[in-house]
């Protein structure tokens, strides 16, 4: 026997005691696997039932195989849904990303009264959801809402907000940008504070200017920490519900209707489930070829 | 001159950190100020901002008109029921999946982060009526999982994998079961990940609406819930709608305050390592 063989039986001899000394830790995770097959998994699989069923909730189904994704693909309020999805999602992501980093790099400076600052900056981040977007909402007001009295005070016309087909996702945008922006800002901060000095000093003995010292040294040491606040925010953005919700239930008419909105009124104010489950496996697949797509652009990032 | 330049550059700087936190503290404040005037000033034009005098009424309407006290106990079971069960379970699951280092299975959980919650809603809601759960809060406590448990797991993976492991070897030697090990070695020491995991899943257990605004019942909404349908029900009364707003998310805001650099890490570890 070969010293090479000799050595591969060992490693693999120590691979599988690793493997057995690894696998008495099963059990610890056995009450956790319960519980995701049960709430997570079990859905996912009773969804792609579903969706194979003309099933009306508390009414009759009837099995029609593709039909429901078949009918998806032609029906024009799906397809509306689908692009405003995009157009909210895109704005909810490049304006939070530009306004976090902007922050984080702000918060990465020295300053008095930081921590209260900082604190303040990421409490909408925690705060209820729907109680904030109550509160949107009185403000949105066109007559007697705060914030038309403010433009007037800066000399702007007042608006419509989410009053109007043109403004509406423009507006709930908005309040994203203000619930979601602090997440972004601390992922980035996270970032800034891990990054080494030395550069800097090179750079500034080489006589580098802040702006080409920022593109040059800190843009690219904290490009994979922005790409993590990238993932995270399209993700996020991609799931909003509750504000809109809460402020325009996909109205006025179905102008601010995403995909999310579409979604809960076919299943549970239409009850039509069976669609609904169609809609369900194609946002999925819609999720998940995003964030394969985002994770590959993660590990291009890591290279380079 | 150069004295003047770090001036002006110091006051450009103040401004734009205001700007960054004016918009926190207007919709806070605004709030507030809605919460504590009455109807009259509430729909005054120009605004009123500082309410003269203030008023306790609003949040005395809130309590005797609503079963607010009901759901916020309802709530309060929830969200607790749901951060205990998923403690429970995930710590110990975080540990053995940080020991076999199984990022493959891991990588499941992934995917409740990923999708909406809305998406579980169906199966689960035609699960409930089936099993004719629906009226009670044990459908609400056990959605809530959907959030609480992955939560859990992500930030006690990403926590015991920071510890050292040679004071559980040493037991383990000395003849503990792993079971003991994990027990007495290092549950203690991951104290400080529990306290992360314990106040980031509360939270969005607590502020979590889709689930509850299915399934819930007139007698088992949750806050939230409740509060939107105080919205729809009432067009114009700003008063006690801010109150009630207020007060749902008050407790979150001020766990917020008390336990900002737990949530921030929990918040940025769970996010780095997460994706």
């Amino acid at each position: 026997m070969s010293q090479a063989t000799a050595a591969s039986v060992a490693g693999r001899a120590a691979a599988k005691r690793r493997r057995n000394y690894a696998r008495r830790y099963v059990w610890f995770v056995v009450p956790a696997a319960v519980v995701i097959i049960a709430v997570i998994l079990f859905p996912w699989i009773f969804t792609i039932y579903v969706s194979a069923f003309d099933w009306r909730l508390g009414g009759e189904r009837r099995w029609v195989g593709f039909a429901n994704y078949e009918q998806l693909f032609t029906d024009a309020r799906f397809g509306w849904a689908v692009l405003r999805t995009i157009f909210y999602t895109s704005l909810a992501v490049v304006l939070p990303m530009l306004l976090g980093l902007a922050a984080a790099l702000s918060f990465n400076r020295k300053f008095p009264l930081r921590g209260l600052a900082r604190t303040i900056f990421i409490l909408p981040m925690m705060a209820t959801p729907v109680a904030v977007a109550l509160v949107w909402t009185m403000m949105f007001h066109p007559q007697l809402g705060v914030l038309n009295w403010l433009l007037v005070q800066f000399g702007l016309p007042p608006s419509l907000w989410v009053y109007s087909a043109d403004t509406v996702i423009p507006t709930l945008v908005l309040v994203e940008v203000w619930h979601w922006t602090p997440l972004v800002m601390l992922l980035i901060l996270g970032g800034l504070a891990s990054l080494p000095i030395d550069p800097y000093e090179a750079a500034k003995i080489d006589g580098a200017s802040p702006w080409q010292a920022f593109r040059y040294i800190t843009l690219p040491l904290l490009a994979p920490f922005i790409v993590v606040a990238l993932i995270i925010r399209t993700i996020d953005a991609l799931k909003a519900f509750d504000t809109i919700y809460v402020i325009t239930q996909g109205g006025p008419g179905q102008a601010s209707e995403t995909i999310n909105i579409f979604l809960y009124l076919q299943a549970f104010a239409f009850y039509n489930v069976g669609y609904a489950s169609a809609v369900v496996m194609v946002f999925f697949i819609l999720i998940m070829a995003l964030a394969a797509l985002l994770l590959w652009t993660r590990e291009r990032v890591r290279m380079t | 001159m150069r004295k003047l330049r770090r001036l002006a550059e110091n006051i450009g700087f103040g401004l734009a950190v205001f700007v960054l936190i004016a918009p926190a503290i207007l919709v806070f404040l605004w709030m507030l100020s809605l919460s504590l005037k009455n109807e009259l000033d509430n729909t005054a034009w120009p605004p009123v901002f500082i309410p003269n005098p203030p008023t306790l009424n609003n949040y005395r309407d809130v309590f005797a008109r609503n079963d607010f006290v009901l759901y916020a106990w309802n709530s309060i079971i929830v969200s607790f029921g749901a951060t205990l069960l998923a403690l429970v379970i995930g710590v110990p699951a975080g540990y053995g999946i940080a020991k076999m280092r199984a990022m493959r299975a891991a990588a499941l959980i992934l995917i409740a982060r990923i999708t909406p919650g809305l998406s579980y809603l169906i199966p689960l809601f035609l699960l409930f009526q089936w099993l004719e759960m629906t009226g009670t809060l044990w459908p609400i406590v056990i959605t809530h999982l959907v959030i609480t448990v992955p939560i859990v797991v992500w930030v006690m993976i990403s926590f015991f994998e920071g510890l050292p492991t040679e004071l559980e070897e040493a037991a383990l030697v000395d003849g503990a079961t792993i079971w003991q090990a994990f027990r007495h070695v290092a549950l203690p020491l991951a104290r400080p990940g529990i306290t992360v995991a314990t106040i980031l899943a509360f939270i969005f257990s607590w502020n979590n609406f889709v689930f509850a605004m299915v399934l819930a019942g007139r007698e088992t909404r949750t806050l939230p819930v409740a509060v939107n349908n105080m919205l729809t029900f009432e067009q114009i009364s700003w008063g006690p709608l801010s109150a009630a707003a207020l007060l749902v998310t008050l407790p979150v805001l001020l766990l917020t305050l008390l336990a900002q650099k737990q949530i921030v890490a929990g918040l940025t570890a769970g996010g780095v390592k997460g994706v």
